[in-house]
């Protein structure tokens, strides 16, 4: 079975738990800056918190991923779906992806960027569009390796930060590459 | 407590952030939002902070002379409201009087506002960057052409393009 075949047919109907909407911790919660600790993709309350990720992404709007430092866990864990957006490319659909590295990251590209934890800034930061990274699906126990590009590889290395305890803030371009967020009607 | 605003400028040395904001600290002000950058030869800062005015100014004292330092009291701080979406604006060319009065003229003609703005000058060449915003009713096709016209009397290329963020 090929990573797309695996990661297509892997759905959080297949954690087998009903995921409940979480609060967002916002930047400077000391949960955001702590480095996530590597999970057992097997552990029940894992697979609960895959579903509460998935469940609360869902209910964000524009939220395209959400890694396990927002909902206040220090942990390995984040939920990614690019489905849909205009700026991506390559797609892999909804997962959840445990224990994430970057493998190769190459053609790097600026962009501006935003965060749920950090709801009032926005900024500019350089990131691989083609991207390689290795995880474990919950629920499963072999690695896979994904190759992306555009903005779900944006979208991957964003998340991956977040199990490190980064934000974007963490990443900018430059000592004027963060900005007011921009709300308008 | 008031909102103050401090400017600093001086010839640039190392340890002038250190010295302005180690006095600053000194007088339990908390520094808000604030801008410090090189321009030129000087060093620039501008400060929007709360604290006592007078306690501020006199543990600035010491560092005038060198420096040339205001402290002012300010108004209510207005919520500054995005009336638009949010654009870049580059200018680049061979330097000449007007460049950064008349493109920002056309972007106050369209309704727009900037709300950063840098320019540099190195030998001949002239640059200016800046955020920009600009209200959905702004004829976006007309501005272009409107700036396009601008360069090319100016002798300078414009661009200006999208600076939407992604939320991850």
């Amino acid at each position: 079975m090929t990573v797309a075949e695996l990661i297509s047919g892997w759905s959080p109907s297949l954690l087998g738990v009903d995921g409940d909407i979480l609060e967002v911790v916002r930047a400077p919660h000391p949960v955001l800056a702590t480095e996530g600790a590597t999970v057992d993709p097997l552990d029940p309350a894992m697979l609960k918190l895959a579903a509460d990720l998935v469940a609360t992404m869902r209910v964000s709007p524009g939220c395209v991923g959400l890694a396990a430092p927002q909902v206040g866990v220090a942990a390995q864990m984040f939920a990614l779906d690019v489905t849909s957006h205009p700026k991506a490319r390559i797609c892999h659909g909804v997962f959840v992806l445990c224990n994430a590295e970057v493998v190769e990251a190459t053609r790097q590209e600026k962009g501006r960027e935003g965060c749920m934890s950090v709801p009032d800034f926005t900024g500019d930061v350089k990131r691989a569009t083609r991207l390689t990274v290795t995880g474990t699906l919950p629920g499963t126990t072999d690695s896979v390796s994904i190759t992306t590009d555009a903005f779900e590889a944006r979208a991957l290395q964003h998340e991956i930060d977040h199990c490190n305890g980064k934000l974007f803030l963490d990443q900018v371009a430059g000592a004027h590459a963060i900005y007011p967020r921009k709300v308008y009607k | 407590m008031s909102q103050l605003a401090v400017t600093v400028i001086g010839p640039d040395r190392p340890g002038i952030i250190a010295d302005v904001t180690e006095a600053l600290a000194g007088t339990g002000v908390n520094l808000e939002d604030s801008t410090m950058t090189l321009l030129r030869g000087h060093f620039a800062m501008m400060i929007v902070c709360s604290g006592p005015y007078d306690e501020v100014k006199s543990a600035l004292e010491p560092l005038r002379g060198e420096l040339v330092i205001t402290v002012r009291r300010m108004g209510p701080e207005h919520e500054h409201a995005p009336i638009g979406a949010p654009y870049m604006l580059s200018v680049h060319g061979a330097d000449r009087p007007g460049i950064v009065a008349t493109v920002t003229r056309m972007i106050a003609s369209a309704g727009g506002t900037i709300t950063d703005l840098a320019t540099r000058l190195s030998g001949e060449l002239y640059v200016l960057t800046a955020e920009v915003e600009l209200p959905p009713r702004a004829e976006l096709a007309m501005l272009n052409r409107a700036l396009e016209i601008t360069a090319e009397e100016l002798g300078v290329g414009v661009t200006l393009r999208p600076a939407e963020s992604d939320d991850l």
